[in-house]
């Protein structure tokens, strides 16, 4: 796409899903529901953080600290689903030789893994008070280790390549693999971990959880969304600049900016 | 065709008997450092022995990887191969078997000695073995594909390593951890078949995508 | 070039892009029996890109090709494996490609580049000249009616070799075999005809 293009009225719906495969529509669409996003995540983690730290009652073994978990169980949900969202588009891209879909992907790959980090983190800060040591190999944080490792497999691949047109097909291979092996990664963790009593990190004993705690819990995992999905355009737009650098209407843009 | 490049394979292999040696000498070399850095008190390197080996031999096999394309693609043989009509899913294959028999035999073969060294009982040995020749070919499968998509890259060895490491996860439990149910009294049939099926799927599914991988790398 | 010749080879509109730079577009290329094409440009305008286009090893960003013949591409690497002998290298070649294995061809088409002496050492032990003439070896087995898409096959050889190569490339095109080939020297009454890539639209 070499021509400026004019963003599409909000108003009219029979622009097709797929115009937004052109990397300039993509930007411009991105560019105006950023501040939108950025607001509803503040909003959303101010919230769930007041419910989850206030209003959700103390646990009856673990007390105060088990509240770790409105932070590490929305991002492993996250992490987790990123890593699907980044094998789909980036098999997308690989299928129909859709740029935009591969230049997603690569968006996604760092905030899949940094919210990997941070269920770990959390996950090692729940563990602390229970187990008294920083690390436990319970199943699921095994898991979102190896989960991390497959993101950083998958960022190592796409950034050793140079040329663009190898480096995303290779990335979506990878990343499809990756995607089909998470399972059976999980089970055997399961497996390995309940054949050597690991030490396990959950919520014990209440059948349902109180009601205020899944409110929490819900609101935290939207926040996490809409954060994820702020960082993600930002970061695409970025992408896009850096590999359309040498379309006119990046070069317009960049003139623009530089009047202003 | 597929006897020809198998027969070209292993008779390249053959000229280069240091480079299928080395993996089988890092194995020995490195099964000796676990008693050095943990003690030698015989009933603790028992214990530790299925899962110290399998570890050992799935590195050991990762050691080989990145030059099982890069030679090809450097002297300009690897176009020759991948010329159409020619099939990229049989190149694949063939090098995962010709890679396994060069490397993950041999590693193997020198399973007893390691045994051996860790005071292993020979049922316990016996089914690592088994473990082994289930579970190594697999890994073979896997590195193929790693080095297929990091074929000519720089850092070509680290990235396999940081590939196939995450994904050979399974086989590493269910291989070691077939040896501590025997040791355990509990039954190894589980673990074994699903060795097998892994090796099932990866026999299936692994030459096509290393085979995709070839062509993306060519281009 | 004769209306009665069969095409062998024939590309349409072919668009090719290398590290995001858009190298040629609609390019379309035919290659008809006794043809023998020189493909020229200057470093980087995708000479090499296009020769593996054609040969299948990479796919067109668009366009079609379609070719009647068998291909035999040679690229810039010789394509020698260095522990292999010139012998066991040419006869992995021969079944490869399907073409004649038994001994007397394989002898046959070493003495056509005189390496003959050197079939049972490796490789890595002949100079660069020698090797790129055992890379060629291959073409001078027989094998009538093929396109052959060779990248610099000049490279590297003396006067005699070049003698010897464009020798075998007129008798493959008047034997009914096409030639597309690139080459930095020129070479006065080999090719038939010049194929430009200038960057960009030809």
């Amino acid at each position: 796409m070499d021509m400026l293009s004019s963003p599409p009225h909000p108003m009219t719906r029979t622009h097709r899903f797929y115009t937004y495969a052109a990397p300039s529509r993509f930007y411009a669409l991105a560019g105006r529901l950023l501040p939108g996003l950025w607001l509803l995540a503040a909003g959303l983690a101010a919230l769930g953080l007041y419910l989850a730290f206030f209003k959700a009652p103390t646990d009856a073994t673990q007390g105060q600290a088990y509240r770790i978990l409105f932070i590490h169980v929305p991002a492993a949900w996250l992490s987790m689903l990123l890593y699907l969202a980044l094998a789909f588009w980036a098999a997308i891209g690989w299928a129909f030789k859709a740029r935009m879909a591969s230049l997603l992907a690569r968006a996604i790959a760092p905030t899949g893994a940094g919210f990997t980090v941070i269920a770990l983190l959390s996950g090692a800060l729940w563990g602390q008070p229970s187990w008294g040591s920083w690390w436990v190999w319970d199943a699921r944080l095994t898991s979102e280790l190896i989960l991390l490792f497959l993101y950083l497999g998958y960022l190592a691949l796409v950034h050793a390549i140079e040329d663009p047109q190898r480096a995303d097909p290779a990335g979506a291979l990878l990343a499809l693999v990756g995607v089909v092996n998470v399972p059976i990664i999980y089970f055997s963790v399961r497996w390995w971990n309940t054949l050597h009593q690991g030490a396990s990190i959950s919520l014990t004993a209440a059948p349902r959880m109180a009601e205020t705690m899944l409110q929490a819990l819900a609101v935290m995992s939207l926040a996490c969304w809409a954060y994820a999905f702020a960082v993600i355009f930002t970061r695409a737009r970025g992408l896009i600049l850096e590999r359309e650098r040498d379309k006119a209407w990046v070069q317009a843009l960049s003139k623009k900016g530089q009047a202003t | 065709m597929t006897w020809l490049l198998l027969q070209r394979e292993l008779r390249l292999a053959m000229r280069r008997p240091v480079d299928a040696g080395l993996p089988v000498a890092f194995l020995l070399l490195a099964a000796c450092l676990f008693p050095l850095g943990l003690g030698p008190e015989p009933e603790q390197l028992r214990r530790m022995a299925p899962g110290v080996l399998w570890v050992l031999a799935l590195l050991a096999s990762l050691l080989s990887l990145h030059s099982l394309y890069a030679a090809d693609a450097q002297d300009g043989s690897l176009d020759q191969l991948l010329l159409p009509p020619h099939s990229a899913w049989r190149l694949a294959a063939v090098k995962a078997l010709a890679h396994w028999l060069s490397h993950g035999l041999p590693l193997l073969l020198a399973t007893p000695l390691l045994g051996l060294m860790y005071g292993m009982h020979s049922d316990s040995l016996g089914l690592l073995m088994l473990s082994l020749l289930l579970g190594t070919p697999s890994l073979s499968l896997l590195g193929n594909l790693a080095a297929a998509l990091t074929l000519g890259l720089r850092n070509g060895a680290l990235l396999n390593l940081l590939i196939v490491l995450p994904l050979s996860v399974p086989v590493l439990i269910f291989g070691s951890g077939a040896v501590g149910a025997l040791e355990a009294g509990l039954p190894v049939d589980g673990h074994l078949s699903l060795l097998a099926a892994l090796l099932i799927g990866a026999l299936l599914a692994l030459p096509a995508a290393t085979a995709a991988a070839l062509r993306i790398a060519l281009i | 070039m004769s209306m009665a010749s069969p095409c062998l080879l024939s590309a349409e509109q072919l668009s090719c892009e290398r590290g995001g730079r858009t190298l040629f577009q609609e390019l379309s290329v035919q290659l008809n029996a006794g043809d023998i094409v020189w493909l020229q440009g200057s470093n980087g305008s995708g000479k090499s890109t296009l020769l593996r286009t054609l040969a299948g090893l990479r796919p067109a960003e668009r366009g079609s090709i379609q070719h009647s013949a068998a291909l035999r591409f040679l690229g810039h690497s010789n394509g020698l494996k260095p522990d292999l002998t010139v012998l066991e290298g040419l006869r992995f070649q021969a079944r490869w490609q399907g073409l004649a294995d038994d001994e007397a061809s394989l002898l046959q088409a070493l003495k056509h580049f005189g390496l003959a002496p050197m079939r049972s050492r490796r490789s890595a032990q002949l100079s660069q000249g020698q090797q790129r003439r055992a890379a060629l070896a291959s073409l001078a087995l027989p094998q009538a009616g093929a396109c052959w898409l060779l990248d610099e096959p000049f490279d590297a050889l003396d006067d005699d070799s070049v003698k010897q190569l464009c020798a075998l490339l007129s008798s493959h095109a008047a034997a009914g075999g096409a030639v597309l080939f690139t080459s930095h020297q020129h070479l006065p009454g080999l090719a038939s005809r010049q194929l430009p890539l200038s960057g960009g639209r030809p």
